[in-house]
């Protein structure tokens, strides 16, 4: 598949998802915008583990990390919207650095459960400090993006689009090639003269930057912030099914794979409890059967 | 003085609970190199067969236990059979991500198992009956005669697997397979053969476990996740794949735990044990048994 082709038809799919608030209900508008920001946590959980090769069990950390950030800035300090959301995600970026020491001394499932260690303390330590955090109820917040359905749907989707062109260009260029290496075989791509700690810890940063800005607009899209939307586990696993079932080392394969897990979950709403257990059916016959998800099969179609 | 013997009680027997949890957990990954993230959805099953059959069915508490016992090997079989097997012998998967889709795998099936209960069965909490009812006095601590017979079944199950580890022809290739299981098919073993033992041998432990964590605290499938977090985070404390270490993690676990919430707040109960796994996965990767 050339490129300017793939480019054409991204381009195409955007623009089209770019008319759809003049022609589908507030409603479906406001499930797209969400499934717009699990779109990007999902394609940087995908740059951190597709292309660097590290088991994140804790995208929610640096999610959460960004969210609550911003959150509390708005709820008491009242600072703008705009800075809540880069100091979000600057912290977001230094919780990243935080995953990333022993990201760099531990392997496979050990780092697996630092991260997964990393949301469970978060998560208690919010609910701990209730009476600053909100707790479980969560906190809301005085400002929102904007009160307008089409407002909001338009910028998730500008945020994705954007965020997905940078992730998706920084996966090809020279740097994804030499995280995929050190991936891959960390021992030889050092071999080669790459310094993999340096772009290990770039991969963090970047996957932590995006995580944390998704975070923090997707609080100011909802109007409040509360463990159960930016920092449970379940959260994070939701995160990492998109990545897995939409494809991995695809970035934009995650997107997919969040809209999808997001959309097919509100059409089987009318099945009630059963429709997550659906839902994780439907992803576990993905990966048994197409390994390489939905983007990873169409794409190797496409080459034969 | 009683505060001091209340602590030492329940922690004992909420000590050998966690035990007898993580020890399954941690005999799969040593054996096959598995993480089996559906291990609570597994415990879980183990409890709610259990009082299915001792409460509505009328199959009394023993009638109770050995379904949920035999529930729980059925369902570690089936996740064996349906999902780990199939990754593990799949051409398409790359060799280097085979952890990542057993993990995926697990999880998500762990998951179907959590949702088919609240279903059927809803995510109320439920207490299995115990085996034997009563109060009895020790040391001026009211104890549940139930705290003592938890204890007491996991500290024997615990044993015995001990014995039959170390001292069976069945429990050595076992252990040989943990050791070099290359080595072992070279001397003509089926390896497939004794995935599917440890499977089964898994699934009775789990099964265990989940009966009398059922009758002890109590058990709704809203427990799936935490109850896979913490054997999780228990046999990593102790070593993974290491039976003993994991016994060593239960006890520390379990008395941190309940220190924490008899002295301090039970709201903070986990919070010391996550911060000492930190530290541990930080200063001893391996943990305090594991080896490389």
């Amino acid at each position: 598949m050339s490129n300017i082709r793939t480019f054409g038809v991204i381009f195409v799919v955007v623009a089209l998802l770019a008319m759809l608030p003049f022609g589908v209900s507030g409603y479906v508008l406001g499930l797209l915008t969400l499934a717009y920001y699990f779109g990007v946590f999902a394609m940087s959980w995908d740059l951190l583990f597709g292309f660097a090769g590290e088991v994140n069990f804790g995208p929610s950390f640096l999610i959460g990390v960004g969210a609550y950030t911003a959150g509390l800035l708005n709820h008491y300090p009242h600072w703008p919207i705009w800075a809540c959301v880069i100091t979000g995600a600057a912290a977001s970026v230094a919780a990243g650095l935080l995953l990333a020491i022993p990201a760099l001394r531990l392997r496979g499932p050990y780092f697996g459960l630092v991260t997964l260690v990393a949301v469970l303390v978060l998560q208690n330590i919010i609910v701990l400090f209730a009476g600053v955090t909100g707790g479980e109820i969560g906190l809301d917040l005085p400002d929102v993006l904007s009160i307008d359905d089409a407002h909001n749907y338009w910028i998730a989707l500008a945020f994705m689009s954007i965020s997905g062109a940078l992730l998706f260009g920084l996966s090809r260029s020279a740097v994804g090639l030499i995280l995929q290496a050190s991936g891959q075989d960390a021992v030889q791509a050092g071999a080669l003269g790459f310094n993999v700690t340096k772009h290990k810890l770039a991969a963090f940063c970047v996957s932590a930057l995006f995580s944390g800005l998704a975070g923090a607009m997707l609080v100011f899209y909802e109007g409040t912030v509360s463990v159960g939307t930016v920092v449970d586990i379940g959260v994070g696993v939701q995160v990492i099914i998109a990545a897995v079932l939409g494809g991995r080392r695809t970035i934009l394969g995650a997107a997919l794979g969040a809209i999808f897990l997001i959309v097919a979950g509100e059409i089987l709403r009318p099945l009630g409890q059963l429709s997550t257990f659906v839902v994780s059916a439907v992803a576990l016959i993905v990966i048994l059967f197409f390994p390489g998800g939905f983007l990873g099969t169409i794409l190797r179609t496409g080459e034969r | 003085m009683m505060k001091f013997f209340q602590i030492l009680i329940d922690g004992f027997a909420i000590s050998s609970l966690y035990g007898i949890g993580a020890i399954g957990f941690t005999l799969i990954f040593g054996v096959s190199g598995v993480l089996n993230l559906s291990h609570g959805a597994i415990m879980v099953t183990a409890a709610v067969a259990a009082w299915a059959v001792a409460g509505d069915l009328g199959g009394g508490p023993y009638g109770g236990a050995a379904a949920g016992v035999l529930a729980s090997v059925v369902m570690s079989f089936a996740t064996y059979l349906l999902v780990v097997r199939p990754i593990q012998t799949s051409r398409r998967i790359a060799r280097e991500e085979k952890e990542i889709f057993v993990l995926t795998g697990t999880l998500l099936w762990g998951i179907m198992l959590q949702e088919a209960i609240a279903y059927f069965f809803t995510s109320n909490p439920k207490t299995v009956r115990p085996l034997v009812a009563g109060v009895i006095n020790i040391m001026g601590v009211r104890t549940p005669r139930q705290e003592i017979v938890t204890a007491l079944v996991s500290l024997v199950v615990i044993g015995l697997l001990w014995l039959l580890i170390n001292r069976t022809r069945i429990g050595k290739t076992l252990l040989a397979a943990s050791i070099n299981p290359r080595g072992l098919t070279l001397l003509g073993f089926e390896l497939s053969t004794i995935y599917l033992y440890v499977w089964g041998l898994y699934g009775v432990l789990a099964g265990i476990a989940g009966v009398l964590l059922g009758a002890f605290l109590g058990v709704s499938s809203d427990n799936v996740g935490q109850l896979t977090a913490s054997a999780f985070s228990i046999v990593v404390l102790g070593g993974l794949g290491s039976v003993s270490g994991s016994l060593i993690g239960a006890f520390v676990v379990g008395y941190l735990e309940t220190i924490t919430a008899y002295l301090i707040s039970p709201s903070i109960r986990t919070i010391p044990a996550l911060l000492l796994l930190v530290i541990v996965v930080y200063l001893r990767p391996q943990g305090l048994l594991g080896r490389r």
